[in-house]
Order: structure tokens, then C-alpha cells, then sequence
């Protein structure tokens, strides 16, 4: 009966994306379209090109630099967006440049980095920051405000003040929005990750990639295309698992609402 | 305000309408809150002023406020911008639009058959979190500059926006209001138009205004990284020929135009829901 019950989940969750590949494995077997060549040959160059000596040297060098820019404006999204939560005057003040600085779209800020940052590593890390603060920001600004009152005031009758309410009270409130805000942030992230390194670079993963593309080098270019969509698929995979660690009582608390 | 919604999870209304939290933002007279506002805007114009004066930040890399809309003034004259702002949203609306329609009718079709939702769910959530600009290659090699490789960059990334919410509403029906449809023998399509469309409508929206931000971002990229015509290729010529205050000026045409788009975005939504338990609330708050 289990063991039923698991094959057809095993069906279910693997089902369509063998078919998928199958189709994609079939359809392309024999084809002599220089733009889509046969899977076969795409899975052969994956291998042939991303040994471990690539992967430490364009792979590495451009998580390194997501992660950077993105710890980064985590703690300058959050710390800010705390800061501006809590004031109402602040917010007041600060919500219509702050809504325009994140209606801007960040790819056009590489330009404008550039200039200041010239085209090293602290550029592609400045664009990564300049484009993930905002949702973190917002998100953390629209949580603290939205902090139960109550709880506020009986944290205050507590005398539970300073960093202490900071921590347990307002941080942990805020935590499902600024969650919310990091998930939006890390799919931004990688898209400017990539796109920071087409612009000007000298190694990275979206260098690499455009360079296979201008000598084109299909195969490998389409093994590039899908190492990215691996690495999308991992890093959200990662989100995901985080966000369940840390969100766990958050979680739980709205099943406990839902069915009562 | 400014979030509900990219996760299924958080989307649900369960959250901001319970309790007194959300309510007394609104409390002081509104002009304080836009007077503040505006000075927030006013200062953020003297330190772009001021900055380059000071020599902290050379005149070369931020030219002065004042540069800047000047320059600004002069772009709007020449036809020439009026044809790259034409080419950008052209290649929004028509993404989104796709993008929209593609991603509600397969939601939709998804979300009402329990047995191709089992099915499709890992593939989904397989390609979803894939990045649009991982197909900027494919996009250039098949399609060079033309419209095409936008609308393939802008789609791709939209569509799932709207699917994740749309298949999200339909997950939220309210089982008592399936079951009275079905004892009232309301046949499928009556079901889809009168219970699973009107619960499912707040996530399309919210859905429609997550892509629509999204559709901007990468035309305006694609604009940029391959040079389809438009404001994100205005951008590019005009930074390698380092005619910095247009960078600028084109910077802050871009943000004006995200901001447009939000709030077109969020009027439709209001409009598309004022039936609806989350406005009706704010209205009357």
C-alpha cells in the first residue's frame, strides 16, 4: 500500500519532466540546426565544459559575488528598513524616494556604477546590493509597521525596550515580510549576477557564457544556459529549505489558523 | 501595501486584515504624510545638487541636479527619445500581455483539473526560479535586435508570475461555495465563471502587478545587454559615449516609468476588485 502510494508520487513529481526530456532528447536527435543541437550533443559538451577547473574559476568567483551583494543588502535592507519602520516621520519623509528609487529598474544602474566603481569585482558586488536592497528594504519597512499593537504594548508594560524589543519583538513580527523581501531579492540577484558580467568582465558565469554565444560555440552555449537554470533551481531549493528553518513557528501558526 | 503576494503563502488576506495592526497607519491628516513626502523629494534633489559641488563626488560621475534636468528638457524635445520610450513600452504591453493571457488560460486549465496539477507541479517548480536572462544567448542567436528576443525574455519571465498566483486562487476556493455550485448543478463552466473565478481574481491581480513590474525590468534589459531599440539601448550609446547626464536623465525616465507602472498597476487592481473584502476595507479606513 505505502510502497503504491510512493511509486505514484514518484510518477507524479517525475513524470512530466522525463516526458519533457524525452520529447527534448527525440526531437532534437537527429537535427542539423545549427541553433538546436541534439541534446546528446548539448549534455556532452556540459560535461567536456564545466570540469571543476571551470567551475572554480567563472563559477565560484560569480556566487561569491552574489553572495556578497546580497548579504550585503540584507543587512543594510533590513537595518534601514527598521530604522524607517519605526519612525513614522522617517517614513513619511523617506517612502516616495524610496519608491522610486526601487521602481527603477536595476540593470540600469550597471551604467551608472560603472562610473564610480570602474568594472572590477566591487562594481558587479555594488550592482548586486544596488538591486536587492529595495524589496528587503520595503518588505522589512512594511512589516515593522505592521507589528500587533498589542503585543507592542505588552512589551512595553513588560519594560522589554531597546535592543532586546528590537530582537524579540519587532525582528521576529517582521521576519515573514522580510522573508518575503529576501525571496524577491535572490531572483534579482542572480539575474543581475549575470548581467553584470556581461557587461565587462573576465571570468564569471554570464561572461563565459556570452563569450561561447559571440564564437558560436551552441553547444556549449546551451550547456551554460543550463548550469544557470541548475543553479536557479539549487538556490531557490536553498531558499526554500532556510525559509522553512527559520520560519517554522510562522508556518505552523497559520496552519493553526487555517483549521482550527 | 507594497508586497502582498509574491509567495502563495503570504498572498492569502488571512494576514492583513486580522486584528486592529494594519488600521492606524492612516491615522494622522493625510497633507502632513504628502508634505513630508515632498520635502523627503526636495532634499533628495539638494544632495544630488549640492554633492558634485562639494567635490565629494566629481561633476564627472554625478553631474549636478539641475545638469540632469536640463539635459532631461533637451532629451524630451528630440524625436528620437519619443521612439526609444514607443519601442520599451511597446515591448512591455505586448510581453505582458502575452504573458498575462498565457499564463491565466493555462493557470486556469491547470488549476481545475486536480490530476494535470499533480502533474505539472515539479515542472513548474522547476522552471520557474530558472532566470530569464539565462535565454538572453538563445534570445540573440535566433532572434539578433529584433522586437522578438525582447518579447521571448519579457514573457518567459512574466508568465510564471502569473501562473504561481493563478493556480494559488484556485487552490483558495471555498469548498462550501463549491459544493452549493455543484448541488445547484452548475455545470463546469458556470463553476469556472461564478466560484473559481472571483476567488482566484485577487491573485490574478496580484499576479498582473508582480509581472507587469518584472515585464518592465527586462525589456529595459534587454534593451541594454543585447541593444533591441529602446530606452535600455539609449542608455547603453549613451554611457560608452560618456555623455554622462543622459545616463542620468534616462536613469530617472526609467524610474518615473516603474513608478507609473506601479501605480497603473495597482489602480487596475482596485478597479478589477472593488467588490472585494481587502479594498473595501482600505477604502473605508
Amino acid at each position: 500500500m505505502t510502497a503504491l502510494t510512493v511509486a505514484r508520487r514518484g510518477l507524479l513529481v517525475l513524470g512530466l519532466p522525463a516526458v519533457l526530456f524525452t520529447v527534448w532528447w527525440f526531437a532534437t536527435a537527429g537535427s542539423t540546426d545549427f541553433y538546436f543541437p541534439p541534446l546528446a550533443t548539448i549534455l556532452e559538451s556540459f560535461g567536456k565544459v564545466w570540469t571543476a577547473e571551470r567551475l572554480l574559476s567563472d563559477v565560484v568567483p560569480s556566487l561569491l559575488r552574489l553572495a556578497a551583494g546580497y548579504l550585503l543588502a540584507v543587512v543594510v535592507g533590513v537595518g534601514l528598513g527598521l530604522v524607517v519602520g519605526m519612525r513614522r516621520a522617517v517614513r513619511d519623509v523617506l517612502e516616495p524616494v524610496l519608491e522610486l528609487f526601487r521602481a527603477i529598474p536595476p540593470p540600469v544602474l550597471i551604467p551608472v556604477i560603472m562610473l564610480f566603481a570602474g568594472i572590477g569585482d566591487t562594481m558587479k558586488v555594488l550592482v548586486i546590493v544596488s538591486g536587492c536592497m529595495w524589496p528587503i528594504l520595503l518588505n522589512t519597512v512594511e512589516g515593522v509597521r505592521a507589528v500587533d499593537e498589542v503585543l507592542g504594548d505588552t512589551c512595553r508594560s513588560y519594560g522589554i525596550t531597546g535592543v532586546a524589543r528590537l530582537r524579540h519583538l519587532v525582528l521576529r513580527a517582521a521576519s515573514p515580510q522580510i522573508v518575503t523581501g529576501m525571496r524577491q531579492a535572490l531572483s534579482i540577484g542572480i539575474i543581475l549576477m549575470v548581467i553584470s558580467e556581461m557587461f565587462a568582465a573576465s571570468n564569471g558565469l554570464g561572461f563565459t557564457i556570452v563569450q561561447f554565444q559571440r564564437s558560436f560555440a551552441i553547444p556549449e552555449m546551451w550547456s551554460g544556459v543550463l548550469l544557470l537554470g541548475i543553479l536557479g533551481f539549487l538556490l531557490s531549493l536553498l531558499f526554500r529549505f532556510a525559509e522553512n528553518r527559520v520560519l517554522a513557528w510562522y508556518h505552523g501558526l497559520r496552519r493553526a489558523q487555517r483549521n482550527p | 501595501m507594497t508586497s502582498p503576494g509574491l509567495t502563495p503563502v503570504l498572498a492569502e488576506p488571512a494576514g492583513t486584515d486580522s486584528g486592529p495592526g494594519g488600521a492606524p497607519a492612516r491615522r494622522g491628516p493625510l497633507p502632513v504624510a504628502v508634505l513630508r513626502g515632498l520635502a523627503g523629494l526636495a532634499g533628495l534633489v539638494a544632495v544630488l545638487e549640492v554633492l558634485p559641488h562639494t567635490g565629494l563626488v566629481s561633476a564627472d560621475y554625478l553631474p549636478p541636479a539641475s545638469e540632469t534636468v536640463r539635459t532631461l528638457g533637451t532629451l524630451l524635445a528630440e524625436p528620437a527619445f519619443w521612439t526609444a520610450l514607443g519601442d520599451t513600452l511597446t515591448g512591455w504591453g505586448l510581453g505582458l500581455a502575452v504573458a498575462v493571457v498565457a499564463g491565466v488560460v493555462a493557470g486556469v486549465v491547470i488549476g481545475s483539473v486536480p490530476v494535470l496539477r499533480a502533474v505539472t507541479a515539479s515542472t513548474i517548480e522547476f522552471l520557474r526560479p530558472i532566470p530569464s536572462v539565462a535565454l538572453i544567448p538563445v534570445a540573440v542567436l535566433l532572434y539578433g535586435t529584433d522586437l522578438r528576443s525582447k518579447l521571448l525574455l519579457v514573457v518567459y519571465a512574466s508568465f510564471w508570475q502569473v501562473i504561481v498566483q493563478v493556480l494559488a486562487g484556485m487552490q483558495d476556493v471555498d469548498p462550501v461555495a463549491e459544493d452549493t455550485a455543484r448541488s445547484y448543478l452548475l455545470g463546469t463552466w458556470g463553476r469556472v465563471r461564478h466560484v473559481l473565478w472571483p476567488t482566484a481574481l485577487p491573485y490574478v491581480m496580484t499576479g498582473v502587478r508582480l509581472a507587469a513590474t518584472v515585464a518592465l525590468i527586462l525589456t529595459i534589459t534587454a534593451e541594454l545587454v543585447i541593444g533591441a531599440p529602446g530606452l535600455g539601448h539609449e542608455i547603453a550609446v549613451a554611457q560608452v559615449s560618456g555623455a554622462v547626464p543622459e545616463v542620468y536623465a534616462l536613469v530617472l525616465v526609467t524610474g518615473l516609468l516603474g513608478v507609473a507602472v506601479n501605480l497603473a498597476a495597482r489602480a487596475v487592481e482596485r478597479r478589477a476588485l472593488h467588490w472585494h473584502q481587502s479594498v473595501r476595507t482600505e477604502v473605508t479606513a
